[in-house]
């Protein structure tokens, strides 16, 4: 494909959210006011610095930033290659990435002076963070969560519900992250006079995908500074999950006009590229879903189609449109790993370094196995260790229980 | 350009009577059937149609018709199917106004030139895209009033009146006043709250406006007649065909009748209603 390559890859979207032909804003005329609404509110708060200080402050003393970055000596000895860097996101608080973002949305939502909080979850990171800062301000909170993945992240419907947040198990369509997110926005429809959609990530109707890259972008900030300090330089390499993209985005966004910089996002193959999986870009083209145009899963008559992953938090048949548009103008190489090689991976990172990764971001590690080795022992990879696995621990251990039988 | 939707809302006019206006999922639960219920609808006395295009996540849709949406697929139903029931519709049945009522993604994908060539040639005279607003005109909207087929705009409770100008700017056929913040199927507004509304957007529009989503019965249909231009009814004819199927979900002896019937008692609401003063 011919695309002309920008001046700057961090400049968009532009100002009706599209980000070249992807994004945009696909939403029924009840949302779109509240849309134009959030749009303004967004734009107000960034100008205001009594609004970011006061952010900053919970950053510091509520999520425990800045997050580490770490030198995975072990893994980077037995990779033989690349000196491999761990950006600890797992250890913010409520164990990911998602509350980065949350935390954002949460102090938008106060300033627009609304008291009921939604919020779609797949693997339940971001259901856990919503439900985490609604009870820290005293916000009524409702989680929709595809019935699929209720079953498979007990840990974290739990603490959801110990969090004071309602979980409604979502019984339509695959009952995974596409069906919570649209009966999230059911809920929106109906509800739009009082309540916030605070979304998951950098995916639906303008602005939201620029919003939460926006609140994520903290992670690359912070590595580009950590990474000099630490290594004097800048890293060669970025590595990160994606299922809709945020902590992929929140680490390669401050980093998309440095050109000697190499960039992966790993997407999640499932059970193998020609059969069930979840890697839009690999396996999808552009269509429109849940507000924006972007890569999606689907038939030739437009029907979404099935995704799979053996991670609820990557399962999902879309991905963030900016993603969508970093793939065409070639500025990010898009990978995938399958379901065995996310788990060979988790257990690689936990025995060598003593850190469970989530299912999520082990499909960055699994492509990591393979970069790596390819790499001089001067080169700089960093992986964006998006989540903990506490939450996989009782899955995990069923399937490996089945493997060995 | 005169389309079947605007020779329709004149001819009412002229009678003083308000539209009835109805919707079923294309394909549901089988295309052979579906063409026959389309079929019964208009002898049964509505006088628009509007056909629901099946799509996978139909996100302003209640259980309802997003399970009749999944029926349809089941059984293979597509966007180019729709268009062939329209065209077989066509053969008896020249002057009832047909909209199709979908999501945007089935016709992105069928490419926007191409489904506006075909549904123009298969007899189709309008469409609701219920994920396309203003916003996103260039989309779909602008080509489609070029093809010479009516763009009917979704008018909201959410809609104020600084917003209204640019919702109506390029509706044509007629508005549809969504009546409640909601799914379709969700709970009716009040008759005389939707009265307000009604003669809120009069005063932005020429254009007919119609109301919908909540209206079940014949005297809900018949008290929105009287206070707007037409009513709709969707998921209450949808549910009737559902309770017509047999546990397969598969159609029976019954189910056209069972369409048919309903859309006759609601016909009868809205024909008994007095027209508003204008």
């Amino acid at each position: 494909m011919n695309i002309a390559k920008p001046n700057s890859y961090r400049s968009g979207p532009d100002e009706r959210g599209h980000f070249g032909i992807f994004g945009g804003r696909f939403v029924a005329e009840t949302l779109m006011p509240l849309i134009l609404d959030l749009e303004k509110a967004y734009t107000a708060a960034k100008a205001d610095p009594a609004f970011q200080a006061e952010m900053n402050g919970y950053l510091k003393t509520y999520v425990g930033r800045p997050s580490p970055l770490y030198f995975a000596e072990r893994l980077t000895e037995h990779l033989g290659g690349a000196k491999i860097y761990l950006k600890r996101e797992e250890l913010n608080h409520t164990g990911s990435h998602k509350v980065n973002n949350v935390l954002g949305q949460i102090m938008l939502a106060r300033r627009m002076g609304k008291k009921r909080i939604i919020a779609e979850t797949g693997a339940g990171q971001h259901g856990v963070a919503t439900a985490t800062l609604c009870a820290r301000f005293g916000l009524e909170c409702v989680v929709y969560m595809g019935a699929v993945d209720v079953e498979r992240q007990q840990p974290n419907v739990l603490r959801m519900e110990l969090l004071g947040a309602t979980v409604v198990p979502v019984q339509s369509g695959t009952r995974t992250l596409k069906d919570a997110m649209n009966e999230a926005l059911r809920d929106w429809v109906t509800n739009v006079h009082n309540t916030f959609y605070c979304i998951g990530t950098v995916a639906g109707p303008h602005p939201y995908p620029t919003l939460v890259r926006d609140f994520q972008s903290i992670i690359g900030i912070e590595t580009k500074a950590q990474m000099q300090e630490v290594e004097g330089r800048l890293p060669d390499s970025l590595v990160a999950c994606i299922g809709g993209g945020s902590n992929a985005m929140g680490l390669f966004h401050p980093f998309l006009d440095d050109p000697t910089v190499e960039i992966f996002g790993v997407e999640a193959a499932g059970h193998g590229l020609t059969q069930l999986h979840a890697a839009s870009i690999a396996g999808g083209r552009p269509g429109v879903l849940h507000g924006n145009r972007t890569y999606l899963l689907m038939n030739e008559d437009g029907q979404i189609q099935d995704a799979h992953s053996i991670s609820a938090g990557l399962d999902y048949p879309g991905i963030g449109p900016e993603h969508s548009w970093l793939h065409e103008v070639g500025r990010v190489t898009y990978l995938s790993a399958t379901d065995d090689e996310a788990l060979a991976a988790l257990q690689l990172l936990t025995r060598l370094e003593g850190i469970i990764p989530a299912l999520e971001p082990a499909h960055a590690i699994a492509k990591v196995m393979e970069l790596a080795p390819k790499r001089p022992r001067d080169h700089l990879m960093v992986i964006n260790l998006s989540g903990r696995g506490d939450k996989d621990v009782p899955q995990v251990g069923e399937i490996l229980k089945g493997k060995s039988k | 350009m005169t389309t079947r939707i605007d020779t329709r809302f004149a001819e009412l006019k002229k009678q003083g009577r308000a539209a009835f206006v109805t919707y079923v999922m294309a394909g549901d639960p089988d295309p052979a059937t579906s063409l026959e219920i389309v079929k019964a609808l208009s002898k049964s006395g509505s006088d628009v149609i509007e056909l629901g295009i099946p799509f996978t996540d139909p996100m302003a849709d209640g259980p309802s018709i997003q399970a009749a949406g999944l029926r349809a697929l089941k059984v293979g139903m597509t966007l180019k199917k729709t268009l062939e029931l329209v065209r077989d519709f066509r053969k008896d049945d020249n002057a009832t106004p047909l909209v199709l009522m979908g999501y945007y993604n089935p016709i992105y994908i069928y490419g926007v030139d191409r489904f506006l060539a075909d549904a123009k040639s298969s007899g189709v005279d309008g469409l609701i895209i219920v994920d396309l607003p203003p916003e996103e005109d260039d989309e779909l909207c602008i080509p489609a009033l070029k093809a010479g087929l009516n763009f009917i705009r979704l008018a909201t409770p959410t809609t104020d009146d600084k917003r209204l100008p640019a919702v109506l700017a390029n509706t044509s056929g007629f508005v549809y006043y969504v009546s409640i913040a909601g799914i379709t199927g969700a709970a009716a507004a009040d008759a005389n709250v939707v009265g307000d509304a009604v003669a809120r957007i009069k005063r932005h529009t020429g254009l007919p406006i119609c109301v919908g989503f909540g209206i079940r019965t014949p005297e809900a249909a018949r008290a929105i007649a009287e206070k707007a231009d037409g009513s709709v009814v969707g998921t209450a004819l949808v549910d009737a065909l559902k309770n017509s199927l047999d546990s397969e979900g598969r159609a029976t002896a019954k189910t056209v009748n069972a369409v048919a019937e309903l859309t006759a008692a609601l016909a009868q609401g809205v024909r008994a209603a007095k027209q508003a003063a204008e």
